[in-house]
């Protein structure tokens, strides 16, 4: 390994820096006494205690975590669906043209993909609340999934679908058994994912909620445009420490299967 | 339960490309046949439609009386061995082995006493409780034989079972699964593109070239007297002269080598298929002699194989290979002639 140059202490620094500086000061700020934002007045974490008795906060919270929930559950069924289909049938009228339109909401931008939306919402006469927005995350949620779910069924040896038929398993039975609990991380990854792009999207729950039914972020949005209240920074940082712990369960989870996978090959060559 | 394997007028496409072309298979009850050849032949592809993973265009196969050919893979009940062992990762050995005898809704205890008594039968008694990954090559190998045993199935199949296995355990594996599949009388297709492998273990092995079958026999017709210059060059007859009879000389025929030379095949040791003949021989099958009845050549390069010379031969027809005995060596550049062995050659239509 090549030792640390000054050169690369530098970049590392002016990248990390740009990164994470706007989300340190944030962080450091919602501990601030002061109700002022930009004047530091001492340790404090009141403003989480303001938070806990704010009944909009903590009703936009709950409906967030609904659509979070319902999303990343919703998404992760259709998107395994998906991916399962498009990798496992190698031949179907269209198979490129559907796996072409999988992938196409991943580069649509939210604006189209949020207004699409309410037209059609609006076109069949569904009253806008919680159920809209979840069809909406999902919508583009699910393609997340299915890139992921994708990437771990490529790798995956289809003669262990083959001898479970074999054995006398129906499709249903080896996809329960045997497919299923294989793909698991990716599945759960998927849902990962999921859970956190629904838990932060503005855009496309902006066109898609009821009056009942605002989310975190919109509430957040709306709050800022009336002034910044440390409220607000001691709210985005339990988002920050939650997306945190979410990413990096879910990159453990994929570690500790590196190691044990790597531990078992180490005991077979002894074997 | 034993019961025979038939296919018949199977022919399979993969896309518009035909890879089985009208092919007729009768495996007998008990019996081992092997399927040979290189890849691309066809022979995957034929254990394929009869597990049930693909669907034959025309044809039909039936395992005893039941028709087979249009039912779901899971109700076949055939015992499959994968080249890649295909043991499910996330369960234990005694689980993998028990998976078939679950899906057949046999009971815990029994089924636990079941798959125990075949994990001990292949020598893995006290891996039981292992993952696959814990296992080396070999260890995988005798649980994929075990789970495809302990359903009883009435046909087992190999798809190239041991081509991951270095050589040594090639061999004990192989004798391994000839032994188990004996004592079961389990009627059984084995898929390889070893020939050694396939002829050692077979009760009758089919050699198949482009999605047919060149010829299927025991090993030991195969390996002395192939039906076509085909199975010839796979059995390594490496000397594959083309000749031409020209006149019946009292109890034998003259033939002729189309770049001059002559032979006499005594009829009472050869029988000529027609005008246009090819004579195939292995080196062993040609004998070197300072003179007499044979075709005419000049030694060239001499090798020494350890139970004989073999000598590269110019002839009228080409280069040939021959051996010559250890007692008598000639020199490079002697004339001399090579006498075709009547039992070691084979006359085939051109």
């Amino acid at each position: 390994m090549r030792r640390l140059s000054g050169f690369n202490v530098v970049s590392l620094t002016l990248g990390f820096t740009f990164l994470y500086l706007p989300m340190v000061i944030l962080v450091i700020y919602s501990f601030n006494e002061s109700k002022l934002v930009t004047v530091w007045a001492g340790f404090s974490t009141k403003w989480y205690g303001e938070l806990m008795r704010n009944e909009a906060f903590l009703d936009a919270a709950l409906v967030t975590l609904k659509v979070a929930v319902m999303t990343s559950t919703l998404a992760t069924i259709l998107g395994t669906c998906a991916a399962y289909v498009l990798v496992r049938i190698h031949r179907f009228p269209g198979r490129t043209l559907f796996a072409g339109m999988t992938y196409a909401p991943l580069v649509m931008p939210d604006v189209i993909l949020g207004l699409s939306l309410l037209l059609l919402f609006i076109g069949i006469g569904l009253d806008r609340g919680v159920l809209t927005i979840v069809l909406a995350h999902t919508t583009f949620a699910m393609c997340y999934v299915s890139v992921v779910v994708t990437s771990r069924l490529v790798a995956f040896d289809e003669s262990l679908e083959e001898a479970a038929l074999d054995l006398g398993a129906t499709q249903w039975e080896t996809f329960r058994l045997i497919t299923l609990p294989i793909i698991a991380p990716a599945v759960i990854s998927g849902w990962l994912l999921s859970f956190t792009l629904s838990l932060d999207d503005l855009v496309i729950a902006s066109f898609t909620a009821g009056p009942s039914s605002t989310t975190l972020p919109m509430k957040i949005f709306s709050a800022v445009r009336l002034g910044v209240s440390p409220e607000i920074n001691a709210l985005s940082t339990i988002m920050i420490a939650l997306v945190t712990v979410g990413v990096i369960t879910a990159s453990l989870m994929s570690k500790s299967a590196a190691i044990r996978k790597a531990k078992d090959e180490k005991a077979a060559a002894r074997a | 339960m034993t019961v025979s394997l038939s296919l018949s007028g199977i022919t399979a496409h993969y896309g518009t490309t035909k890879v089985l072309e009208d092919l007729d298979l009768h495996v007998g009850e008990g019996e081992l046949v092997s399927l040979l050849g290189s890849s691309g032949c066809g022979k995957t592809t034929t254990l394929r439609l009869v597990a049930g993973f693909l669907e034959p265009t025309t044809g039909s196969i039936k395992l005893g009386d039941r028709d087979l050919t249009r039912l779901p893979a899971h109700a076949r009940n055939i015992g499959l061995v994968f080249q890649t062992y295909a043991l499910f990762p996330h369960l234990t050995v005694r689980d993998n082995v028990a998976f078939g005898l679950k899906q057949r809704g046999i009971g815990g205890a029994e089924r636990r006493k079941r798959a125990d008594t075949m994990i001990d039968r292949v020598g893995l008694g006290d891996f039981a409780d292992r993952y696959p990954a814990n296992l080396s090559g070999g260890q995988r190998q005798r649980v994929a034989l075990a789970r495809a045993l302990v359903i009883e199935p009435p046909l087992l199949m190999f798809d190239e079972p041991l081509s991951n296995l270095d050589a040594k355990l090639r061999v004990d594996m192989r004798v391994e699964i000839r032994r188990l599949q004996q004592a079961n009388g389990t009627t059984a297709v084995y898929v390889t593109h070893d020939q050694e492998e396939a002829f050692s273990i077979s009760d009758r092995v089919a050699i198949m070239n482009a999605g047919r079958i060149m010829q299927l026999d025991t090993p030991e017709v195969l390996y002395s007297r192939p039906a076509n210059a085909f199975v010839a060059d796979f059995v390594g007859f490496e000397n594959m002269i083309p000749l031409r009879a020209v006149a019946e000389a009292g109890d034998a025929v003259r033939a002729e080598m189309p770049g001059g030379g002559v032979l006499t095949l005594p009829k009472e040791h050869f029988t000529v298929p027609s005008k246009e003949f090819i004579l195939a021989t292995r080196p062993e099958g040609l004998l070197v002699a300072p003179a007499g009845d044979g075709i005419p050549t000049t030694l060239g390069l001499r090798t020494y194989l350890g139970r004989a010379y073999q000598y590269q031969c110019d002839t009228p027809g080409g280069e040939i290979k021959a051996n010559g005995p250890l007692a008598q060596p000639f020199e490079s550049g002697t004339n001399a002639v090579l006498i075709p062995q009547p039992e070691q050659c084979c006359l085939l239509p051109a």
